[in-house]
Formats: C-alpha cells, sequence, structure tokens
C-alpha cells in the first residue's frame, strides 16, 4: 500500500515535470557574486521551463524560515535553500520533508543531519586554493619565488580555506615561499592599501614574484597599487586570484592579471539536474555535488569571457 | 610654548610616539624618496591612506562641538562615491560628476541637520537612519554591482600627484586649512562651541543655533562627499556594499583622541587631525609590521586604549605636573583646560 503511494506520487510528480514549480530562498544580494547566482538560477530556471518562486530573505535567517514554509504551504515540487547560517534549520526542513518536498542547498551548507535534504550543492573552497596554487607552482618563473598573499575577511571560512588548499598545493616545493600575509576584507580598497605596504615591505616590490588574492576585487585594488608603483603586473609579478569576476577578465585581457579561478554562480545547473534525476525515477544524488573550479587564464580569451559574465549582475 | 601648541602637544607628542614604535619595527617607515615624479615611502603612504579619516573627522569634530554625532558619513560616503562614479559612466564628464557627488553629500548632510535641528531628533537617532538606510542608497544606484569606470581625469583625485604629492594629501590638507580659517578666523568657532556648551542660554544671547547645528551637519556631509569621491577615484570604481564601511567610528575615534569632548564645546581641528594620523599610522604601522592579520584589531585597540588613558582627564594633569615639576617651570594651569 505505502509503496503504491510512494510509487503514485514519483508518478505525478514526473508527469508535472514540464511544468515543475521550484521555491528558491536566495539570502539577499550582499555581494555582486550573489546577485550574478540570483541571475544565472533564474536563467536555468527559464531554460528547463521550471516555474521558479523566488524569495529574498534580505541575510535574515527568519525571512528564509518563513518562506520555506509558505513554499511548502504552496505545495511546490521542490525548494532550493541559499542558508543565511549554518544553524538552526531542523524544525523547517522537517516541515518540508513531511510534506515530501525535496530541499535542496546552494552554495553554502546547514549543521542539519543530512537526512533532512536531498543534497548540497557547492564548490570546495580548499580545492579552489589548491586550483590556485597549482597554476603558480606551474608557471613561476625560474629560481626563488616570493608570494604576498591577500587574504579574505580574518576568519571567514573562505579566507581560512582558500589559505589552505594554496598551501596544500605548495607543500614540498622549496622554490616557492609565502612572505606575507594580510587581510584586505575581500574589498578593493583594502587590497589597494595592503598591496601598497607589501610594496613598500618588499624593496619597492623587487623582491616579489607573485600576488595570491583571495578574491578577484583585492587582486584589482592590488594591480592599481602595482602600477602606480611603476612596476608591470602580469610580468614582474604574476597576479592569481578567485572568483571570476567581469573585472578580473578584462584586467586579464590587458596582461595585467595571470590566472583566476572560478566559483561558479551557477550552482542552480547541477541542483535542478540532481531533481530531475530524483524525480524522474527516485535517484538519490550524492549528498554533496562539488562545482568545478576552472582555471582562467590570459590564454581563454578574456574578452569573450567579460561579455559573457558582464550582465549577470556581478 | 604658545597655547596654540600646548594645546596640540598630547596629539603630537603621541603621534611621535607611535611613529617611534612603528620605525622600531620598521626601520625605513620615515624614508621618503622621489620616484618617477611623485613622493614615495611609508610616510607618504600613511598621509594618503589617513585623508578618508582626516576628512571625515574634519565635519565630525564640527558636529561634535554642538555636542551632536554624525554616524551616517561612512554611508553617505558611499552615497557620494556611487553617485560620482555613475556620472562618469553615465558619460557626464568631470565637472558634473564632482557637481553631483558633493551635492549628494550636502544633500545629506542638510537631511540630518533638519532631522537634528528642526524636528529635535537625538543626533545620533537621526544620523542612524542615514547610517542605515544610505549604503541601500548607494547600492540602488550602483545596482548592488561594483561601477567601475576608466577616466583618468575623475581617477586623479584618488591617485594622482600635485607637484610629487599625491592628490589626497593636498585634499585633506586643504580642506582642513580651510575649514579651520572658516571657523577660527570668525566668529563661527566660538558660536559653534557656545551651542555645545549651552545651547538655550546661546540661542537667547542670539546665535542662531538651528541654522548654525544644520551648517554643521552640511559641512559634515561635505567632507564625507570629498572622502567618497577620493576612495571612488583611487580604487577607480564604486563599491557600494565597503566604501567607508565603519569609518564614521574612526572619525570619531580621531576626533576624541584630539581631545575635543563628545559633551560638546571647545574643539580643535589641528588635532583632531593628528587624531586621524595617529589611528593610521598604527594601521599601515600594523601592515608593514607583518602581524598575521588576526591580531590587527587587538593591538590597534590596545594602543587606542593607551593614547585615551594617558590623555584621560584623572591622569593626564597629573603627568604633566609631573612634567612641569621635573622641567622646574611651574607654569600655571592653562586657564582654557578648565572648560574641558
Amino acid at each position: 500500500m505505502n509503496k503504491l503511494m510512494l510509487s503514485a506520487a514519483f508518478a505525478a510528480l514526473s508527469t508535472g515535470a514540464t511544468a515543475q514549480t521550484i521555491g528558491f530562498s536566495q539570502i539577499g544580494s550582499e555581494s555582486g557574486w550573489r546577485a550574478a547566482e540570483t541571475t544565472v538560477t533564474r536563467q536555468e530556471a527559464e531554460e528547463r521551463g521550471i516555474d521558479l518562486r523566488f524569495s529574498d530573505a534580505q541575510q535574515r535567517q527568519e525571512n528564509q524560515i518563513a518562506a520555506i514554509r509558505s513554499f511548502v504551504a504552496q505545495g511546490v515540487d521542490a525548494i532550493l535553500l541559499a542558508p543565511v547560517v549554518a544553524t538552526g534549520w531542523d524544525s523547517v526542513l522537517e516541515e518540508a520533508q513531511e510534506a515530501e518536498i525535496p530541499v535542496v542547498l546552494l552554495d553554502r551548507r546547514v549543521d542539519s543531519s543530512e537526512d533532512l535534504y536531498l543534497t548540497a550543492v557547492g564548490s570546495d573552497l580548499v580545492h579552489e586554493g589548491e586550483v590556485a596554487g597549482q597554476w603558480l607552482a606551474d608557471n613561476k618563473p625560474e629560481g626563488e619565488c616570493r608570494v604576498v598573499e591577500l587574504q579574505g575577511t580574518t576568519g571567514s571560512s573562505p579566507a581560512i580555506d582558500r589559505a589552505t588548499g594554496f598551501r596544500n598545493a605548495l607543500e614540498g616545493n622549496d622554490e616557492i615561499e609565502i612572505v606575507r600575509s594580510q587581510t584586505g576584507d575581500f574589498t578593493r580598497s583594502g587590497g589597494k592599501e595592503v598591496m601598497e605596504s607589501f610594496l613598500q615591505a618588499e624593496g619597492g616590490g623587487d623582491n616579489i614574484c607573485a600576488l595570491y588574492a583571495h578574491n578577484d576585487d583585492m587582486a584589482i585594488g592590488a594591480i592599481q597599487a602595482i602600477k602606480e608603483a611603476g612596476i608591470d603586473p602580469g610580468d614582474d609579478i604574476l597576479i592569481v586570484s578567485i572568483d571570476a569576476v567581469p573585472d578580473i577578465f578584462l584586467a586579464m585581457a590587458e596582461g595585467d592579471a595571470n590566472a583566476t579561478v572560478e566559483l561558479t554562480p551557477n550552482m542552480a545547473g547541477p541542483a535542478f539536474d540532481a531533481l530531475e534525476a530524483y524525480m524522474a525515477d527516485g535517484t538519490e544524488p550524492e549528498k554533496f555535488i562539488q562545482t568545478e573550479s576552472a582555471l582562467y587564464t590570459q590564454d581563454d580569451d578574456p574578452m569573450a569571457e567579460y561579455e559573457a559574465r558582464k550582465d549577470l549582475g556581478y | 610654548m604658545t597655547p596654540r601648541l600646548r594645546r596640540l602637544a598630547p596629539q603630537l607628542l603621541t603621534l611621535i610616539a607611535v611613529i617611534a614604535l612603528v620605525t622600531a619595527y620598521f626601520p625605513s617607515f620615515l624614508s621618503v624618496e622621489l620616484s618617477d615624479g611623485r613622493l614615495v615611502g611609508s610616510a607618504i603612504d600613511v598621509l594618503k591612506r589617513g585623508a578618508p579619516v582626516a576628512l571625515l573627522a574634519v565635519g565630525m569634530t564640527l558636529v561634535i562641538a554642538t555636542r551632536g554625532i554624525d554616524l551616517s558619513v561612512g554611508a553617505v560616503m558611499a552615497i557620494c562615491g556611487a553617485a560620482s562614479a555613475w556620472a562618469i559612466t553615465s558619460g557626464y564628464g568631470l565637472a558634473p560628476a564632482l557637481a553631483i557627488g558633493l551635492g549628494a553629500g550636502v544633500l545629506c548632510g542638510l537631511w540630518n541637520g533638519l532631522l537634528v535641528a528642526v524636528f529635535g531628533i537625538q543626533p545620533i537617532v537621526a544620523t542612524l537612519i542615514l547610517m542605515v538606510g544610505g549604503r541601500g542608497i548607494a547600492q540602488m544606484i550602483t545596482e548592488g554591482r561594483i561601477l567601475t569606470f576608466s577616466h583618468e581625469g575623475f581617477a586623479f583625485f584618488g591617485a594622482g600627484n600635485v607637484l610629487a604629492v599625491p592628490t589626497p594629501i593636498v585634499i585633506w590638507i586643504c580642506t582642513g586649512i580651510a575649514f579651520g580659517l572658516l571657523v577660527r578666523r570668525t566668529a563661527l568657532g566660538l558660536l559653534i562651541e557656545s551651542i555645545g556648551i549651552n545651547r538655550p542660554a546661546s540661542a537667547l544671547a542670539g546665535v542662531n543655533a538651528r541654522v548654525l547645528l544644520i551648517a554643521v551637519y552640511v559641512a559634515s556631509g561635505l567632507c564625507a562627499a570629498i572622502a567618497g569621491i577620493i576612495v571612488t577615484a583611487d580604487i577607480r570604481g564604486a563599491d557600494a556594499n565597503n566604501v567607508g564601511l565603519w569609518l564614521e567610528l574612526d572619525a570619531i575615534l580621531a576626533v576624541v583622541i584630539g581631545g575635543t569632548s563628545l559633551l560638546g564645546g571647545r574643539f580643535s581641528i589641528a588635532a583632531s587631525l593628528l587624531g586621524a594620523l595617529i589611528i593610521q599610522t598604527i594601521d599601515t604601522g600594523i601592515l608593514l609590521a607583518g602581524f598575521p592579520s588576526e591580531f590587527n584589531l587587538v593591538i590597534k585597540a590596545g594602543l587606542v586604549v593607551v593614547i585615551l588613558v594617558l590623555q584621560s582627564p584623572k591622569l593626564s594633569p597629573q603627568l604633566s605636573r609631573r612634567l612641569k615639576r621635573a622641567r622646574g617651570t611651574g607654569a600655571p594651569r592653562d586657564p582654557k583646560e578648565a572648560t574641558e
């Protein structure tokens, strides 16, 4: 009896697959990347003919909980959740589970039991740092290489993980040494100010062979500081950073930046794919779907990449 | 010692002490050289990076002297930076962009001034409104993204040089002098102080407190606008989320280190500017010393506590008396200090 009902439910879901309704509880629009994620999610939904119900939580968990409850009440087919914090989701996720609505987490994780959500889609921050470190190890000039590092906001998980990954990739490499690390708070002005002090402290920049920035915005600020000091960024000092926002591609096109690791705003694509498979024949996806951390360099037609991204809302 | 020098002595001594401390960690701190027709060196970086807080401190000093406070300056920086960047990217040209940026600052100041002077809302609450809402306004102007532009004329205000000196330094020093002359070469400064000490009494004595109050908030908004334009021009982009974030607190701190009481009354713009330089020297010193970034805020807070305790009303007179006895001058106490 139970089985019969379940298969009936699946049948009902799969027949409705052409016009699915999916609720999306987004954190807000605190950064350009977040805005791009919203844009890309809408695009992906439109391509698949999904009716996306969008709810902006303006950085507040209570708004997200209210949104999920209202999605459950509306009887949506699935819920995408980009959780603003990690804790406090148990009861509302249980409510969704009781209503048999699968929940997919985007970008960030929660502390709740894994049974309470279908899967989580996100990037591996440590891996991003490793890709950046590997690029530097493969592309550094001959001999000793003294690296300066612009860290993200102190204590934030991207700052910790991207620092760890970079060091993982350089382990055992005696020629590369991280000589200075400071936080630039993920901002352009922070990156510029800290880079100026790095240049002062390292013989006017002569002793620096590469810069690793935890995000592109700090790298863009640092590039300006390097230029103003009369040094050639991209040649005299190699620049590698993470995120792949549009402006870093402009810098790459001008030869000022060397490489960036993409934090893709397309978390919804893999999430929709997993949901589709789950609804078609009940395929349980892995509990964590890792997005690709693609590396872009000056050889990857940066101007075309810039054009493709500039209208995503970054 | 002239009275003016005596007024600035604690701040000057503190600045020298902080510079000595940083130089101990980073010996070439004070070395300045000329390369490619511009001055380069850590000390120059301090003067340049200190520009936003120094400018905010000028306006903040006047506001605090009236027993007010302006929490909105960071958000006003974001609004004005965003507005002028928007004007540049929309192709309005340099002069209109500057006018729009400065005009936005004046409007923000008018808004604060009206709330405080006309509606009688407490300054901390009145300016809190714009502090919270202002960043939202800036984000609406930039549509939540970093508005990037490439306009050499506009970038000059952040990254250019005037006779080998970085433009931001020239701007904040000129602004400081202009405001200093305006309030000290006229009776304005005295009137502002009188409002801060006793507004009803000064109103009875014929001071137009309402207009003056609005004027000081407009001055604060104007200073914030200049600071916002400098930061925006410096990074060639308007970053509404981060421009001026928490800078209102650094500006208040600069004024307090400068010895102006939060209870209003006597003020000194020069001392506030020294306060801003002290803060920036600490910030830059921490970066140069190469400590891990976890230590930044703790070190800054520790140094600020030491500075404030040394200047505190309980400790400072004792210290100066002991100093004077050691020198054997025994000069009478400055009567002006008694008003604190």
